[in-house]
């Protein structure tokens, strides 16, 4: 267990006065996807710097694959790990390629891989060109060839899908997909929660430098207590019945003159929907359990958690 | 070891590219040349070598130019890519922190080395080959050799400058400060306080080692007093033979000079944060 790809136990950073991370707890199994989401200055970032051992901790401990990222012993583990920071830059005059070679030489990797990795991020015939002249999604691309550089076992994304286009994104899934089949710990950051709703097995939520939930997508879903919603097309006459129907489990609340929509509780939804299909007027039904988007405004701002009505636990903290 | 030769090597490579190493030579050659040329003339009265002349000429000029070019080139080194973004990638591999000081500071100063070898060598070889007397080498390797180690002393100091410094701007400016205070300031209050101290509790003894708190005036005693033959011309006999620091001794200082300060910006980059 104490190999664990990293291991945060009670984490704290204060700048100055300013708390930047709160008693952090987080430990990630080899072979697990994490996705951490939270707003700008949340502390991901700063997470980030304390995994790969750029800002010490204030207070709690941290392993990364079993060693303090800021030991003597951790220089040598990061050749194991694949950082892509976020708004990732290279400067200076090297060509593409040119720049890849430094990284691999650091990392001590064959430098066989540079040209098979650039071919695999799709930078072409970019790579004789000087890095200062890259736009931002070639930077991006660069960026993700720099990190897949000796394969490595533990890969950290600080918003890896920003700046690339839709076609980007795609081929970047498939990119982290292929690694983590080859059995690559990943913890990665993202405003774009769409693009790994699939694919993550746990979802973290940091807010003011506090983990506020974490889990998978099920747990969330559950632990937010957000309502799913059911969307019900029928002609007006027959909303009345409708609202007689669920009785109490559900809002009842017109769209427009063809559809309803019902809002209740996860484990009500069932009955809900044998009662609804009961009715002979009813068209069509859509169920809508709770995106992760919805999941993610219900942790990020507070105040809508008031809103909701169900705040028991403020911390809404799953631990699976 | 090899992460220091890679990070080195990826200097030397965006100084030939940037044409920093062209450049640097080319101006120590020029100025080189220059003052051989005009210095050449009164050498014909004198009888000091030709060489001997330029090895007083060269060296006045080095202390002001190569401590500048050494600041300019290095101070940029970390705390701009502290400041670029670049730096923040670089810590995450598998590299120590006093890896990449040492390795920007072996890069920078390969750079330095290689211009005044050849911008100076090329000088010492016109001059040399023309002159009649013959002579005059060694005292011209030695400069030479020393004000490679001058720039290294700098570069160090510069690279300090830059682990330490939050910002470009800050180091760029601290860098200049510490150019005047060196080659300008230092001297002036040396001077001053020579001048004011009128009941001699600084000997004449103690002198020389208060210079050796300075790396330029480690290399302009170096240089001016410790061969017989140019000191004559730079007429720094009298000093030399009164107050005598033997010349590996202040070798040895500048290599003090390069060593702590490298010492120091490996500790300040360990320490800081990003």
């Amino acid at each position: 267990m104490s190999d664990a790809p990293v291991r945060l136990e009670k984490i704290a950073k204060h700048f100055g006065g300013v708390t930047a991370l709160e008693n952090v707890n987080l430990t990630i199994e080899p072979g697990e996807f994490i996705a951490l989401a939270g707003h700008n200055g949340a502390g991901k970032t700063t997470l980030f710097k304390i995994i790969l051992g750029l800002v010490r901790p204030s207070s709690g401990a941290v392993s990364v694959f079993g060693a303090p990222p800021q030991s003597k012993r951790a220089v040598g583990l990061r050749s194991a790990i694949g950082f892509l920071p976020e708004n990732v830059t290279f400067a200076g005059n090297l060509t593409g390629i040119e720049l890849l070679r430094y990284y691999a030489r650091l990392k001590r990797v064959p430098l066989g891989q540079c040209t098979d990795l650039l071919d695999q991020v799709g930078l072409g015939d970019a790579v004789r060109r000087q890095v200062r002249t890259y736009s931002k999604g070639m930077r991006q691309r660069l960026g993700l060839a720099q990190m897949l550089l000796g394969e490595p076992k533990l890969l950290v994304l600080d918003e890896p899908t920003s700046g690339l286009d839709p076609d980007a994104r795609r081929q970047f899934r498939s990119l982290l997909e292929e690694r983590r089949r080859a059995g690559a710990t990943i913890l990665l950051s993202s405003h774009a929660l769409v693009d790994f709703e699939e694919a993550a097995d746990r979802i973290a939520f940091l807010r003011e430098g506090r983990v506020v939930a974490c889990g998978t997508i099920d747990e969330l879903r559950r632990a937010s207590a957000l309502p799913v919603r059911i969307r019900v097309r029928a002609g007006p006459d027959a909303h009345a019945a409708l609202a007689k129907a669920v009785g109490d489990m559900a809002d009842v609340r017109p769209v427009n003159g063809q559809s309803v929509e019902l809002s209740c509780a996860a484990d009500k939804h069932i009955a809900i929907l044998r009662r609804v299909g009961e009715l002979e007027a009813v068209d069509t039904v859509e169920v809508r359990p709770p995106h992760l988007e919805d999941i993610y405004a219900h942790y990020r701002n507070p105040g809508d958690r008031d809103a909701d009505g169900d705040d028991g636990d403020r911390e809404g903290e799953t631990t699976p | 070891m090899n992460a220091v030769i890679t990070i080195a090597g990826r200097e030397i490579r965006e100084g030939v590219r940037n044409r920093w190493v062209l450049a640097t030579t080319l101006v120590l050659a020029a100025l080189a040349l220059t003052l051989a040329f005009l210095g050449s003339t009164p050498a014909g009265t004198v009888k000091a070598s030709a060489l001997a002349v330029t090895v007083v000429s060269l060296s006045s000029l080095s202390i002001f130019l190569l401590p500048l070019i050494a600041l300019i080139l290095t101070f940029d080194g970390i705390a701009g890519e502290a400041e670029r973004g670049t730096l923040l990638l670089l810590l995450s591999y598998p590299v120590a922190r006093w890896q990449i000081v040492l390795g920007k500071f072996l890069g920078h100063t390969a750079i330095l080395a290689f211009a005044t070898i050849v911008g100076y060598g090329a000088t010492g070889l016109v001059v040399g080959l023309a002159q009649e007397s013959g002579g005059g080498w060694a005292p011209y390797l030695a400069m030479v050799g020393s004000s490679i180690l001058l720039a290294a002393a700098f570069a160090a100091i510069g690279t300090l400058v830059s682990a330490i410094a939050r910002e470009r701007a800050v180091a760029g400016g601290l860098g200049i400060g510490l150019w005047l205070f060196f080659v300008i300031v230092f001297d002036m209050a040396l001077l001053g306080i020579l001048a004011a101290d009128t009941n001699q509790t600084i000997g004449s003894a103690s002198l020389p080692w208060l210079l050796m708190l300075n790396p330029a005036d480690i290399y302009r005693f170096f240089n001016l007093a410790s061969f017989g033959d140019v000191s004559t011309f730079a007429g720094l006999a009298g000093l030399s033979e009164t107050v005598r620091i033997a010349p590996p001794v202040m070798l040895g200082a500048l290599v003090v000079w390069i060593v702590a300060p490298l010492g120091l910006a490996a500790l300040a980059f360990q320490r800081r944060s990003l």
